[in-house]
């Protein structure tokens, strides 16, 4: 019996140790290592000589580059500001109230994020732009405004589309998580809505809002769709990455650059990995899940916000379907469905919107598993304290890394057949770039792209989950990965389905990662937007967006329908909208 | 500890051996009989199925697996990839983008078959060109004419009517810092003046009419189709086709001469250069084939019969301006620093 115990312990722990160093090679290989290639070229110059600073020193010299980086600032503290603001109003609106028609909000909140940001612009256009519906007024029918799109406006409403849904998540998560019994102690001691609104629910998920603002700083300070199709000449420096490299192949300088991006974002995150310092966990083994209760005005307040919203978001929609049926706009408002058959654009037909969608669903699958598997390892185990902090760092880095030069470094790494070994005479064969040119760089690549959201959001979850139950279940001799399987993993369903939605979706859309990327027999359909679009056919573009949206709007359904089945399976508190 | 971590090295050597047989799988690699060579190409995406067809005809047994993109993408993913060539050989992508190509020592001359019917100014003159012309693209003005006459402004003639103060904030143009198109406006300006100095004084006026400088080479003109701006400063073969769309386009080529550029072919340098690919070059300046070219372009490099493309100039030799592809490629670094210094950092909104 003693010898029994002895054995399980330490193979749980031999165990454990191994899956860590493990996840800490695929991170380094997969993140790290693919960007090496990336900050060498930023020392060196076109030609590969070895600089120096030089070509920091030339970027801090040239006063239109420096310019964009101001403007990146200013776009990514503004969006930050709107971004959480919007979603945490959602969020709470889902999670804390009896807001009507619960479920249809739910299913559409991420809806703005189904539509590919060059689509946004597209419908942004379409509204907004000089010949804009509300431009114009309607043809003419009332006052037209005019919002001056071009520019930090459309930036602006173009990285809010995109960002907030993100704060959502990740709001929707930590609000989920609470406990009724404190506000059940704060009603007895009679204290006010906004007195617990400011001792319990603020505390409890400044974790998740912190994050949020950190993913939303990050992810509109280097976006470069939303800039590129309606920043006019409001030059960011994710679009000067852009004319670095893909307008004058101006590598070293696009890697300067990509090395200006990541410093902001490596701030963000020690200030968010001081902030969390003192986290405790939320969710004990004795926690009652809160129901929220009947307030007509806060639900009919909530109901107003969130119903203007989703407008929005269905009005620019609306109009990517409009511009996908309508023959010439403005001069010609006839209606056809020609648009819908891709024959005579592309090439390719619907081949292009096949290989996506198997794209997104692997993407969804591997990437669901491998980062909540990371995630878990990293925060619930004590053994290997410093490579676990090392692979929480590398994986909050992809976000920090804007899709285009994520697609070059994974060029650079994995088209090198082979590494020399420095100072001897010596080739190590490069397993990885068999995955060159196949279906699993693309999948592999937005994995990356997209897991620093997935890594938080999980974390979040995770931390929020009592260490209690690991403890118990050491000293009850379980091994960690039934306790993973039975507990860890029911209580945190509903973020691992939130997790492969968000990669499915993100993956349907995703180009600046993968144009680079993509294979010459397997052409994806953002690519082809992209390529539509600049070839003048914008009605086939906006044809295949909204392809692209409805099947995004397909599997969430999909989803609503699992999690709503499995978490009743589960527990009763995990998922409070069912209440 | 350092046994755990062989063994750990092992797992991840033998699961990454694993991932790419499994994805193999996923794609279902088939018909391994076929030659198959990959193309990398900037023509349109509406023009390639056309021109394939009599190389799918008279080649069965090839198999062509094309990757279309901007001129700028194709040319950074060339570029990206110097160390393991992905591409057999390129086909229509913009001879300054090649002449970079050749100078990081990517491109291996080859003199494809009938290489006597290019004419001169569409080839490298080498014995073995690095790169091969097919036809030349040309920039254009694309002029909304119901948004013109909604604004009343007259349709712009030339490079020099562009500067008139009536069309303040209503031009756009593509950057030359993002497109080739651009650069090939801006490069033609700076030779076709007395002097540079004189090219610059130009542009200068030109900026103060500028609403927006866009990211690709066919955007103004579509900007324009849409109504979004009057003038678009894009090029020829885009503005025809829009015209011929039926947008109330209408496309104007400068009475100084158009800049212009030449779409052309190159080998790609690899260990093992595929018969293939020579076959495809042989073809892709075809008489043939250069018909089908010269349906689109106004201008090809090998001399047919085919009637000017609806919407063109009647002698469209005439119509392009001096320029030296060479002088516009050494000095594209210079000029572009020039440009963004001048025009770039004003570019923060008002």
């Amino acid at each position: 019996m003693y010898f029994k115990k002895n054995f399980n312990k330490s193979f749980n722990i031999l165990l454990l140790r191994i899956l860590i160093i493990f996840v800490f090679i695929l991170v380094s290989f997969f993140i790290i290592i693919p960007l090496l290639p990336l900050f060498l070229k930023s020392f060196s110059d076109n030609k590969n000589n070895f600089i120096g600073l030089e070509n920091f020193i030339n970027y801090i010299q040239n006063p239109s580059l420096t310019q964009s980086f101001i403007n990146s600032l200013k776009v990514a503290i503004t969006t930050t500001f709107f971004s959480v603001l919007i979603g945490f109003i959602y969020a709470y609106a889902l999670t804390r109230t009896r807001l009507p028609l619960k479920k249809f909000f739910n299913t559409f909140s991420l809806f703005s994020l189904y539509i590919p940001p060059l689509a946004v612009a597209i419908g942004l256009i379409y509204i907004f732009g000089k010949q804009g519906l509300i431009t114009q007024g309607f043809f003419g029918t009332i006052p037209g405004f005019d919002i001056n799109l071009y520019g930090f406006n459309g930036i602006i409403i173009g990285e809010i589309f995109y960002c907030f849904p993100q704060a959502l998540i990740i709001l929707v998560s930590a609000l989920n998580l609470s406990d009724q019994r404190l506000y059940e102690a704060a009603e007895s001691l009679k204290a006010s809505p906004l007195r617990k609104f400011l001792t319990i629910t603020l505390p409890n998920i400044k974790y998740g809002l912190m994050n949020s603002f950190f993913i939303c700083f990050i992810l509109s300070f280097t976006d470069f769709g939303v800039p590129k199709v309606v920043g006019g000449n409001f030059n960011v420096l994710a679009t000067d990455i852009y004319k670095q490299v893909v307008g004058q192949q101006n590598f070293a300088m696009g890697a300067t650059i990509s090395i200006y991006l990541l410093v902001p974002s490596i701030l963000a995150f020690l200030i968010d990995k001081n902030f969390q310092k003192n986290e405790a966990s939320l969710i004990s083994g004795k926690s009652i899940p809160f129901k929220p209760r009947k307030n007509l005005i806060v639900d009919s307040i909530m109901f107003i916000f969130c119903s203007l919203i989703l407008i929005l978001v269905i009005g620019v929609f609306s109009s990517i379907v409009l511009a996908s049926l309508i023959k010439i706009w403005p001069y010609d408002i006839s209606l056809s469905l020609q648009n819908f058959r891709f024959s005579n654009v592309a090439g390719n037909g619907y081949e292009p919107y096949f290989n996506t969608v198997f794209m997104s669903i692997y993407t969804a699958i591997f990437g669901t598993i491998f980062v909540f598997f990371t995630a878990y390892l990293v925060e619930k185990f004590k053994p290997l304290k410093k490579i676990r902090m090392l692979i929480y760092f590398f994986s909050t880095l992809p976000i920090a890394i804007p899709g285009l030069v994520l697609g070059l470094s994974y060029i650079l790494f994995f088209n090198k057949p082979s590494f020399s070994v420095p100072f001897l005479d010596f080739q190590i064969f490069n397993p990885f770039s068999l995955l060159y040119g196949t279906m699993g760089i693309l999948v592999l690549a937005n994995i990356i792209h997209f897991f620093t959201v997935c890594f938080i959001s999980a974390t979040t979850t995770l931390k929020q989950i009592d260490k209690e139950f690991e403890e118990v279940s050491e000293s009850l001799k379980v091994p960690f990965y039934k306790t993973f399987l039975r507990i860890t993993i029911p209580l945190s369903l509903p973020t691992i389905l939130e997790i492969g939605s968000y990669y499915f979706v993100n993956s349907m859309i995703t180009v600046s990662a993968i144009i680079f990327l993509y294979p010459a027999k397997i052409p994806v359909s953002s690519v082809s937007i992209v390529n539509m679009d600049d070839a003048g056919d914008t009605a086939s573009a906006a044809a295949m967006s909204t392809l692209i949206v409805l099947t995004s709007l397909f599997v969430r359904l999909i989803y609503e329908f699992t999690s709503r089945n499995v978490s009743k399976k589960s527990s009763v508190w995990i998922n409070p909208l069912e209440t | 500890m350092k046994k755990l971590f062989s063994f750990a090295m092992g797992a991840a050597v033998i699961g990454t051996a694993l991932a790419p047989s499994a994805n193999a799988w996923w794609w279902g690699k088939k018909g391994s009989e076929k030659a198959s060579i990959t193309v990398y190409t900037a023509l349109e995406d509406d023009q390639i199925p056309n021109y394939l067809k009599s190389f799918e005809r008279d080649y069965p047994n090839i198999e062509v697996n094309i990757v279309r993109d901007s001129t700028g993408i194709v040319t950074a993913k060339l570029l990206a990839e110097a160390e393991n060539p992905q591409a057999d050989v390129v086909w229509g992508l913009a001879a300054s983008s090649l002449l970079v190509a050749n100078d990081r020592g990517l491109i291996q001359g080859y003199a494809p078959k009938g290489l006597s019917n290019v004419k001169p100014s569409f080839r490298d003159p080498a014995k073995k060109p690095s790169w091969v012309g097919i036809d030349s693209w040309i920039s254009a003005f694309c002029v909304n004419k119901i948004e013109a006459q909604k604004n009343g402004l007259s349709i712009p003639k030339s490079w020099a009517d562009l500067t008139k103060p009536e069309y303040k904030g209503h031009i756009v143009m593509s950057n030359p810092a993002s497109s080739g198109t651009g650069y090939l406006s801006v490069a033609s300006r700076l030779q076709n003046l007395p002097s540079e100095e004189d090219g610059w004084n130009y542009l200068d006026a030109l900026h103060e009419n500028i609403a927006q400088y866009m990211h690709s080479g066919s955007k103004p003109c579509k900007a324009a189709g849409k109504g979004e701006y009057p003038i678009g400063v894009s090029f020829g073969y885009r503005a025809v086709k829009q015209v011929n769309m039926g947008q109330p386009i209408e496309a104007v080529f400068p009475k100084e001469g158009s800049g212009w550029d030449v779409e052309a072919n190159a080998l790609i340098k690899k260990d093992k250069i595929k018969p293939a690919a020579k076959t495809f070059l042989d073809w892709a300046i075809s008489p043939e084939v250069s018909r089908e070219y010269a349906k689109s372009f106004a201008i090809t490099a090998v001399e047919t019969d085919v009637p000017l493309p609806k919407g063109f100039p009647s002698n469209p030799e005439k119509q392009l301006a001096k320029n030296d592809l060479q002088w516009a490629a050494v000095n594209r670094e210079r000029i572009l620093a020039e440009w963004a210094k001048r025009y770039d950092g004003k570019s923060a909104p008002k």
